[in-house]
């Protein structure tokens, strides 16, 4: 156990822990978007830092990334911190200035205007890494990543081609912070146009309902070693028939 | 597999780690890295293709576009621009008909631009196929390049 102050109040925290999930399990609100409790933090999106002092030195550091340490004082809202995390939604804001998100995170911040001048009204992207983060140490498939890099970085898929690897599973438009992954199910098929991926939806032999992507439910029956006929029912005939 | 990409494989054991290494020594062979070699690449050294491909894009070294068998890289920094680095790269793209970024139909060049090349006492200056050519004038380059197959 270490102990630490956070805005002037002490907090005892298991080392290993990060300033950032101390922080919001004692409710004390740090902004962040690159951060999901599914994956490994990653620093992307700059939006937790704080600003920490040791021995006299104070400096900024990402919530997400460090972890508490003995006789740490952190500072959630300092002038500093506020002064950083208002220039990084100011850029977020001129990258994605349609974003529900980034424009509620700009009000609190008393933002009103985008400091750049807008490139693309739709941009939707925040290039948090999530859903290529979650494709692979969630999901275990690895079908999107992001790629090239500085102002043309982006999520996408292989050779912005077909994602042949994509099982449909939609983790990636779940975690997404900003609902840049859209997909639709229609005439059974699934469609995410983001990933070029169209794939046959699995049609519940019970209920008729389609409730699965044929390819994600071959993906767990070879990958959790279920039967595949076990899995030719949705879930709510599955749990109806009592398992 | 690719005929060329086996003893690249083997020189590196089909080890993940030297992906970056592979990459570019496919590209010696190849001038670019073709598609189908990636592919080749993924089964072989089991790394998802998207990672590759997220590597073949992060680095300007690489190219995805098939690329001429000789790289021209002219220098249009500061020291160079002063110097006539503009005439210079005019009568390079009059020589062999293609602008900075470009590659000629017959695969013969690829021209790129440079913002330095960390030598500007030899401005102005190329590098060809990673051989300097310092202190050309318009006439020089054309010269340089003509003795290229």
């Amino acid at each position: 156990m270490v102990t630490l102050t956070i805005n002037g109040r002490e907090h005892q925290a298991e080392e290993g822990t990060t300033i950032l999930e101390l922080a919001r399990s004692r409710g004390i609100p740090i902004p962040a978007l690159c951060n999901h409790e599914a994956v490994k933090p990653y620093g992307a999106c700059r939006l937790c830092m704080v600003e920490i002092a040791k021995d006299g030195r104070s400096r900024l550091v990402t919530s997400c990334l460090y972890q508490v340490e003995e006789g740490l004082e952190v500072q959630t809202h300092s002038e500093k911190v506020i002064n950083v995390r208002r220039g990084i939604v100011e850029l977020l804001l001129s990258r994605c200035p349609n974003v529900r998100v980034v424009r509620d995170l700009a009000t609190e911040l008393h933002i009103k205007e985008p400091l750049f001048p807008i490139e693309n009204e739709d941009e939707d992207c925040i290039l948090c890494g999530l859903c290529a983060r979650v494709c692979t140490e969630v999901v275990g498939v690895s079908a999107i990543s992001l790629v090239n890099k500085g102002t043309g970085k982006e999520a996408a898929s292989p050779f912005h081609d077909v994602a042949n690897d994509c099982i449909g599973c939609l983790s990636c438009a779940f975690v997404c912070p900003t609902g840049a992954i859209k997909a639709e199910d229609r005439e059974g098929y699934r469609e995410i146009p983001k990933w070029g991926v169209r794939l046959k939806l699995k049609q519940c032999e019970t209920c008729g309902y389609l409730f699965a992507p044929e390819k994600q439910l071959q993906y767990i029956s070879k990958h959790e070693c279920i039967p595949e006929d076990s899995l030719n029912r949705c879930q709510d005939c599955r749990s109806k028939a009592g398992g | 597999m690719d005929e060329q990409v086996r003893p690249i494989l083997e020189k590196y054991q089909y080890k993940k780690e030297f992906l970056i290494s592979i990459l570019q020594d496919v590209q010696a062979v190849h001038y670019y890295l073709p598609k189908e070699v990636l592919e080749q690449l993924s089964q072989a050294l089991q790394i998802p293709i998207s990672k590759i491909y997220s590597v073949a894009t992060f680095f300007k070294a690489f190219s995805l576009e098939p690329r001429g068998r000789h790289l021209i890289n002219v220098c249009v920094g500061t020291a160079c621009h002063v110097r006539g680095a503009v005439r210079v790269m005019e009568g390079i793209e009059r020589e062999i008909g293609i602008g900075p970024g470009e590659t000629d139909s017959d695969l013969k060049f690829s021209l790129e631009a440079a913002n330095c090349l960390g030598c500007c006492a030899l401005g102005p200056v190329m590098v060809v196929d990673g051989e300097y050519h310092g202190k050309l004038s318009t006439a020089k380059a054309v010269e340089v390049l003509r003795g290229y197959e």
